[in-house]
């Protein structure tokens, strides 16, 4: 395999872009100039950060920082699912059920990977380990937040409705599953789009990035496959899993609706 | 839990002590077939004490019906004996009829003549019924479900005389019926059509019954 290396002149080539949408936002006024440079600034920061990290990780192969990079990597796309929605659940309630959703979707499916599939040795090895997870967890972190802020927001939109149900003898489950089915179906959304999208409308990312450095197009395509499976699997888990935690959380053991557990931010 | 029919001391509802920051202390009993007009000004608590009652919002105290704590009970099925209904009641389906299960729907039906509803709006279109056809609406859906205890925050606000009177006369059967009613309305004529007795709410709290206002 052989992979064309890219230098820095390159980079600041392809970073004028960013200051092409800056002058855009600016001349139209769309008041986006200081996050899109705040946020180019911290991609390349975050992936060379990254890139030293995984240099020096793969070389060392240890089990501890493996393990260590991962949990590290579920906590801030916990904390991204938890700050998503605009309503927050008292007693940190959004960090709570981020935290577990996240956790548990995120290890179940790259486990299942890493052990049926992938089946690098050992097993943990963090070239696959810590890729795979990263993958997985952007994956989780879209749908989980889409799931919940959807949940949260329409609850609290339809708190006329859902209490109209209960004041007939309604239970709280049921007054709410019309909100909780349509919050699961918009954090799935973005998963079904990009399997039916891949391949004629997009090269996804993975694939491209093997293509680039030089691998067969079927062995990339196979590793396409595998990854949005699993991307389908962890987005499903998560979605259904934030919305049904959210929903234990925004009731009381009498059945009733407990807008006052939600706190604006 | 077995209820003597005869032993006529034991109330349809009994409150005691109920109680949330926002209103009470309320002790207060209804009998079966009794209506209670609760009246007193805008934001003095009618309503916070309609939904205690129905246990929509966490209170402190007790609350009985025909003599079973409410605590003895599933909050679902105490609601469903004990329906609130609002004073703008809401709808989550686009017809009237989608709102009701289809074993209580010939019930709904029977009703809609009595209260002067044209059978067409049975599935109509919500959003294009007057105000008045969807205050009615609602009260088909909290009967529909039998309740022992109706809790009506002002169900004819926007009816004519006319309908406000067969409506009414629809909940008199009911109350003959031996269902019992809390009605809160700000229509003096209503309360004295209706209520046996009448009680004032000031501040969250129910002013003494032989109390003269203030």
């Amino acid at each position: 395999m052989h992979a064309i290396s890219l230098s820095a002149l390159d980079l600041a080539i392809a970073a004028s872009l960013v200051l092409l949408d800056a002058a855009m936002s600016l001349a139209f006024g769309l008041r986006l100039h200081r996050q899109l440079l705040v946020a180019s600034v911290r991609m390349v920061v975050q992936l060379l950060l990254i890139g030293f990290i995984l240099r020096w990780l793969f070389a060392s192969g240890s089990e501890a920082v493996t393990l260590g990079v991962i949990v590290l990597m579920i906590a801030a796309a916990a904390r991204e699912v938890a700050a998503r929605p605009k309503q927050r659940l008292h007693r940190w309630g959004n960090y709570r059920i981020a935290s577990m959703v996240v956790a548990g979707a995120s290890v179940a499916t790259v486990l299942l990977a890493l052990t049926t599939a992938i089946r690098p040795d050992p097993w943990h090895d963090p070239r696959y380990a810590i890729p795979l997870m990263g993958i997985v967890l952007g994956s989780v972190l879209n749908s989980a937040s889409i799931a919940l802020d959807t949940f949260l927001g329409d609850v609290s939109g339809a708190r006329n409705q859902i209490e109209a149900r209960l004041a007939l003898g309604t239970t709280l489950r049921a007054a709410l599953a019309p909100i909780m089915r349509g919050a699961v179906r918009k954090g799935l959304i973005p998963v079904i789009n990009q399997m039916s999208a891949a391949g004629i409308i997009t090269l996804p990312g993975i694939m491209t990035g093997q293509l680039l450095a030089g691998m067969d197009p079927i062995g990339a395509v196979k590793y396409q496959i595998l990854l949005l499976f699993l991307l389908s699997g962890s987005s499903g888990l998560a979605a259904g899993a934030a919305v049904w935690l959210a929903s234990r959380a925004i009731g009381d053991d009498r059945d009733r609706l407990r807008l006052d557990y939600l706190q604006p931010r | 839990m077995p209820v003597d029919l005869h032993q006529a001391a034991t109330p349809r509802l009994s409150l005691r002590q109920l109680r949330s920051p926002h209103a009470g202390p309320v002790s207060l009993s209804l009998a079966a077939g009794e209506c209670l007009a609760l009246v007193g000004a805008s934001g003095a608590g009618k309503s916070v004490c309609l939904r205690m009652i129905a246990d929509l919002d966490p209170c402190e105290g007790e609350v009985l019906l025909d003599g079973v704590s409410r605590s003895a009970l599933r909050a679902p099925d105490w609601r469903s004996m004990v329906v609130y209904q609002p004073a703008e009641p809401a709808w989550w389906d686009p017809t009237p009829e989608s709102h009701f299960p289809p074993s209580l729907r010939a019930r709904a039906q029977a009703l809609l003549p009595q209260l002067k509803l044209k059978p067409e709006v049975w599935k109509g279109d919500l959003a294009r019924l007057s105000t008045g056809e969807r205050q009615r609406l609602a009260l088909v859906r909290s009967l529909a479900v039998a309740p022992k205890v109706l809790l009506l925050d002002e169900p004819a606000a926007a009816l004519d005389h006319e309908t406000t009177l067969a409506l009414e006369a629809v909940l008199r059967t009911h109350l003959d019926d031996g269902m019992a009613i809390i009605l809160v309305t700000h229509s003096a004529e209503q309360a004295t059509r209706m209520a046996q007795r009448q009680v004032r709410i000031v501040n969250g709290q129910l002013e003494l019954p032989c109390t003269p206002s203030a």
